[in-house]
């Protein structure tokens, strides 16, 4: 491995190298000022080792897909500063966690959209696209809950924060149930009871322990404990009125 | 057991909804008896404890053994639900035996809890 | 491989360890505790015996123990049910600095009387 000598400061970046066996490998690559931690991968991948595989696409905080395990937390990483999370200039990086390893950087996300399947997160719609645009106030209730939840890129953050996912393998997850919490308040769905009822079954919103680190890390500033907590109300209440 | 979207109709039980329900359900009836026991607690401990001083609490009004029993019934559902979640979160125990072994700890916390009601009436 | 769980390092994290271990020691000491009141069926004499040995300093400090659990429980348990049954507050560090002073208070002055 030929790694380029640098004049400045530098970081010492540790890397995970395999599946879900592997290693951690170590590189050195230079310290720049306002430098993300993919800016560092990319480095890594371009300037001293080929062979890493990692994923992004977008670069600016939009598509959701370079997010990794850096120093034990999961991050976005193109808007995540070095600065900020190597303040000893060590870097520890992994693949998302609570999802398999496809090599190195990238985890496989397969099971994670899988999730928003099985929570019929998915607007079913109850109009042609011919009909006029629905009309909703933006002060109705319904419609300030779906607000606070929409803006998710599905990049995975809250699923490898999640505890939950890693005790009951089969819980529907953070993100799949913050959109399904959209959609049971949307108006114009075709039947929100089917979002409900796909929520409410045995590995459910009702698995949800509040520890909140879904909201802690969401890159979004999202609040996935708060949706989940309106779905555990709206499927409790459901049940004993017998609509479930 | 598990729930499964096929075609957007569920297919599966909704136990561990229940489940969820009856514990929060239990947890609120608890909340306030908790407080008054934590309170009877620390005025009773003053000078020590005594069978003749707590008997004679909780001889003193059909009241405290009809709240005592329903503490115990509580808190037995609330531990019971409680353990079954640990042990399925922290364990590979799963299925009929643990749901069973939780069913058991319920029902001995309520038969010894009732015996000491009725010891305490 | 992912090294340090820093994704458990926040408040709420540390709520859910405590609510969980408290939990777990007062599911497991509620029989114990049934068995023992359950002992004045065969009379005053039975409990008694039994109450002298709590008279002992060390079991004074486990019941004050106990005390913080079961305090611990109860408050992290209403914080829960706010967050589960209540519109969203951000203020979910006060809450948690709330139920932390209820029960270091409710196991001081438990212990303050039982000295």
């Amino acid at each position: 491995m030929s790694e380029p000598r640098a004049n400045g400061p530098e970081l010492s970046v540790e890397v995970w190298r395999g599946r879900a066996e592997g290693r951690f490998q170590t590189y050195r690559v230079p310290l720049r000022p306002s430098q993300t931690v993919l800016d560092v991968v990319t480095y890594v991948q371009r300037r001293i080792d080929p062979t890493l595989s990692y994923r992004f696409a977008c670069r600016v905080g939009m598509c959701g897909s370079c997010a990794m395990m850096v120093n034990g937390a999961p991050r976005w990483t193109c808007r995540t500063h070095v600065a900020r999370v190597a303040k000893d200039r060590r870097l520890r990086l992994a693949p998302l966690r609570n999802l398999p390893v496809i090599k190195d950087l990238a985890a496989d996300m397969t099971p994670f959209f899988d999730k928003w399947r099985e929570a019929e997160a998915r607007f079913l719609p109850s109009s042609p696209r011919a009909a006029a645009t629905a009309r909703i106030p933006p002060a109705d209730p319904e419609r300030a809950a779906a607000d606070a939840a929409i803006e998710c890129i599905g990049c995975g953050v809250c699923h490898a924060a999640c505890d939950v996912v890693a005790w009951q393998p089969d819980y529907l997850g953070p993100a799949a149930l913050n959109r399904a919490w959209t959609l049971v308040n949307d108006a114009r769905d075709a039947d929100r009871r089917a979002h409900l009822a796909a929520v409410a079954g045995d590995a459910g919103c009702h698995a949800c322990h509040s520890h909140q680190s879904c909201a802690t890390f969401c890159p979004k500033g999202l609040n996935p404990t708060a949706s989940i907590a309106g779905l555990k109300r709206a499927s409790a209440l459901a049940l004993l009125a017998g609509r479930l | 057991m598990d729930a499964r979207v096929q075609g957007g109709a569920v297919v599966g039980g909704r136990r561990e909804l229940w489940l969820f329900v009856l514990q929060r359900a239990s947890a609120a009836l608890l909340a306030p008896l908790v407080l008054v026991h934590l309170a009877t607690m620390i005025y009773a401990i003053q000078g020590g404890l005594s069978a003749a001083e707590i008997l004679a609490r909780t001889r003193a009004s059909v009241a405290w053994p009809l709240l005592y029993a329903l503490f115990v019934a509580a808190a037995s559902v609330h531990g019971a639900i409680g353990l079954r979640t640990i042990v399925r979160e922290m364990t590979p125990w799963r299925g009929a035996s643990l749901d069973a072994a939780a069913v058991a700890f319920a029902l001995a916390c309520l038969a010894l809890g009732f015996r000491a009601v009725g010891a305490l009436a | 491989m992912s090294g340090p769980a820093r994704w458990r390092n926040h408040p709420g994290y540390g709520a859910f360890v405590v609510h969980r271990v408290s939990g777990l020691l007062l599911a497991l000491f509620l029989p114990a505790h049934l068995y023992v009141l359950g002992l004045a069926i065969e009379g005053e004499a039975a409990l008694d015996s039994f109450l002298r040995w709590t008279e002992a300093a060390p079991v004074k400090l486990a019941e004050a123990g106990l005390a913080l659990l079961l305090a611990a429980h109860l408050a992290g348990g209403l914080r829960l049910l706010a967050i589960e049954f209540l519109p969203w507050t951000d203020r979910q560090k006060t809450l948690l600095a709330l139920a932390g002073g209820f029960s270091a208070f409710a196991a001081l002055l438990f212990l303050l009387n039982a000295l």
